[in-house]
């Protein structure tokens, strides 16, 4: 058999010294600026906490200084799961309102005029052109005096407020490169208008909900100013509370063993979902 | 009653007229083709059939009874897009079952059916695949088995050939023509392909500018234009500038400045004095060496300005001595390299009393 073209290029790249050069930088950077760091959160979570804040000494007395501590610490109190718990449903909440209220504005916008569309995109990002604090101000003036400030409904309406934005922009990504001869042909074969959003557009679309959902969701995770400022003594997230060990607790062991455990809570979530929605084949 | 009946249809965009009082019939069963440049309406009065648009002028009748205000859901149509327009996330049974899926019809039913159309254009072994792993070829006939699966009053064919290369498409011409033969449904067909209309139609609707020039038969339409337009846009053909000298009941008196007296077949809007064309085939004109044979009536003298090689063919451009200049095709029957004439060199050309067709300005 014939190895097509292309896979035949991708072979003879692969060995060539261009390669490793065009991969070199982007391989650098990750490795200073992404790898390096959670290796040393890694390690961080295993260390002791330092009499005035940072870390204590790795090694003390000729003996290696590590310990579980930090982990034993945060499974000894339920306090900390229900915070995840919370931070979790939190998380969830907004992105599926997220995405209520932009799957329809992102069709809205990926369906009007084509010289209309970045026009209304512009307006989509526009909140970003004033600052992020300023804006959660906004919201304490606009719910306070209709009593609604420091609720858990209060934080959700902030981090949805926030996040709208990057569910919006990847939907509309999909969105406005759907062929509109399939919507045509669906109709031709029979298809009305709500079969026709549910059989063809929407499950085109899965891709930018997924892209969408993972940009509000993981962010929403480790927010810690929403709930700040919008919320009450009770509605402490993740965020929070990791904020909390680093800059007022001075522990940053257990701040880092958090972060860990976060991120590895966010990895499985992805990869559950990512299991949930792999390609099948089934006959009609 | 014929089956699809288009009553003085037509449609504005702005200041265009994309159709201008369009009627036509076509008969179940039939093998229809619209043709004519682009833009020159054909796409859109297919898919004012499909239900795609509306006419702001005229009426639709399919079985005698009035498209208007039916969504194209609700019609017994079907379109095959140029495109295909295959759904990229569902596999090939999925997609032609889709039909069958959106009337409701049941499991079993079902399956039956996507057997038969799959087995009709021979994809049952790629049932399971999807269509970014099918060739053009392959989507091309899923998306006429999807198209066909529940039976259409009409399909509607929207140059669904254009994107295919030169040999594959001729090969589907051929399976498309067999496969009208065999399941019996009408085909409305869209191209701007006078080649592909003249190989697969049993009648031709020639458009130009919003409007039909001429309707017919093929053959007809081939040997007898109605205008310079249809003559001009279906094959190649040469208009000789004449003027009548006599319109006879069986033939006419022709003179061609320059050139003399000639004699064409007879035409009935032709009257003495008037001036028009003679539109003649290049097949219909031979190369000819002294003295032509009798019925070759029409003999000139002129000069090769080009050839050009065909293989099976060559076709010549030849000077007449009056400048104007007349196609001539000449097949290579003779076993062997064929002798070509060369350029510049002296030739005599001529054509039958009864070829061609008198076109008045």
């Amino acid at each position: 058999m014939i190895e097509p073209r292309h896979r035949q290029r991708a072979a003879a790249s692969r060995g060539s010294p261009n390669g490793w050069l065009l991969g070199a930088p982007p391989a650098v950077f990750l490795l200073v600026f992404f790898l390096a760091p959670a290796l040393l959160m890694v390690g961080a979570s295993f260390q002791e906490p330092g009499e005035f804040g940072g870390l204590a000494p790795l090694l003390q007395d000729g003996r290696l200084n590590l310990s579980l501590e930090s982990y034993r610490f945060f499974f000894g109190d339920r306090i900390y799961a229900e915070i995840f718990l919370r931070s979790f449903i939190v998380a969830a909440a907004t992105t599926l309102i997220c995405l209520m209220l932009a799957y329809p504005l992102a069709l809205a916008i990926a369906q009007s005029a084509k010289r209309r569309r970045d026009l209304l995109v512009l307006l989509v990002i526009l909140p970003f052109a004033s600052n992020f604090l300023i804006r959660i101000y906004a919201w304490i003036v606009l719910l306070g005096p209709a009593g609604l400030l420091y609720t858990p409904g209060a934080v959700i309406a902030g981090m949805v407020y926030v996040h709208l934005p990057f569910m919006v922009l990847p939907l509309y990504a999909n969105l406005e490169k759907h062929d509109p001869a399939l919507l045509e042909a669906a109709q031709d074969l029979g298809a009305g208008r709500w079969t026709r959003f549910r059989r063809i557009t929407l499950p085109l679309s899965l891709p930018g909900v997924w892209a969408g959902s993972a940009l509000v969701f993981i962010p929403v995770l480790g927010m810690f100013a929403v709930p700040e400022l919008l919320g009450g003594t009770r509605d402490m997230l993740i965020g929070n509370l990791i904020k909390e060990q680093f800059l007022d607790n001075r522990d940053w062991p257990l701040g880092a063993s958090l972060s860990i455990l976060l991120t590895v809570g966010v990895l499985l979530l992805a990869g559950l979902s990512a299991w949930s929605a792999r390609p099948r084949r089934s006959v009609p | 009653m014929p089956l699809l009946e288009i009553r003085k249809v037509s449609r504005r965009f702005g200041d265009l007229k994309a159709l201008d009082d369009v009627s036509l019939s076509i008969e179940a069963g039939e093998f229809f083709t619209l043709v004519g440049p682009s833009g020159c309406g054909k796409t859109t009065l297919l898919r004012m059939i499909a239900g795609f648009d509306e006419p702001d002028d005229g009426e639709l009748l399919l079985d005698g009874r009035l498209l208007a205000g039916i969504s194209p859901e609700k019609r017994p149509v079907h379109t095959v897009f140029q495109s295909y327009a295959l759904f990229p996330h569902l596999s090939v049974a999925q997609n032609v079952a889709f039909p069958l899926e959106m009337a409701g019809v049941g499991r079993d039913e079902r399956r039956r059916r996507l057997a038969e159309a799959l087995a009709l254009v021979a994809l049952t072994d790629k049932a399971e695949r999807y269509p970014n792993e099918l060739s053009g070829g392959q989507k091309q006939r899923v998306a006429l088995a999807r198209s066909l699966i529940d039976q259409p009053r009409v399909l509607l064919l929207d140059e669904p050939l254009a994107a295919l290369d030169a040999k594959l498409r001729e090969q589907i011409q051929g399976e498309l023509i067999a496969l009208q033969r065999k399941i019996g449904i009408t085909f409305v067909f869209v191209t701007h392909s006078q080649q592909e209309a003249l190989a697969l139609s049993q009648r031709i609707a020639v458009m130009n500018q919003g409007r039909i020039e001429q309707i017919g038969a093929p053959a007809e339409i081939y040997n007898y234009p109605k205008n310079r337009f249809v003559a001009d846009f279906i094959g190649t053909i040469n208009l000789l500038p004449v003027e009548v000298r006599e319109a006879a009941a069986d033939h006419l008196r022709l003179f061609a400045s320059g050139l003399g007296d000639l004699v064409g077949p007879p035409a009935a809007t032709a009257r003495p004095g008037q001036h028009g064309v003679l539109a003649l085939r290049p097949e219909q004109v031979g190369i000819v060496a002294g003295v032509p044979a009798q019925e070759l009536g029409n003999h000139f003298q002129g000069r090769v300005r080009d050839y050009l090689y065909l293989g099976d063919v060559t076709v010549y451009k030849v000077a007449l001595d009056n400048g104007v200049i007349v196609e001539a095709l000449v097949a290579n029957s003779l076993p062997g390299p064929t002798r070509f004439l060369e350029r510049g060199d002296p030739v005599g050309i001529a054509w039958r009393r009864d070829a061609g067709v008198y076109l008045h300005d």
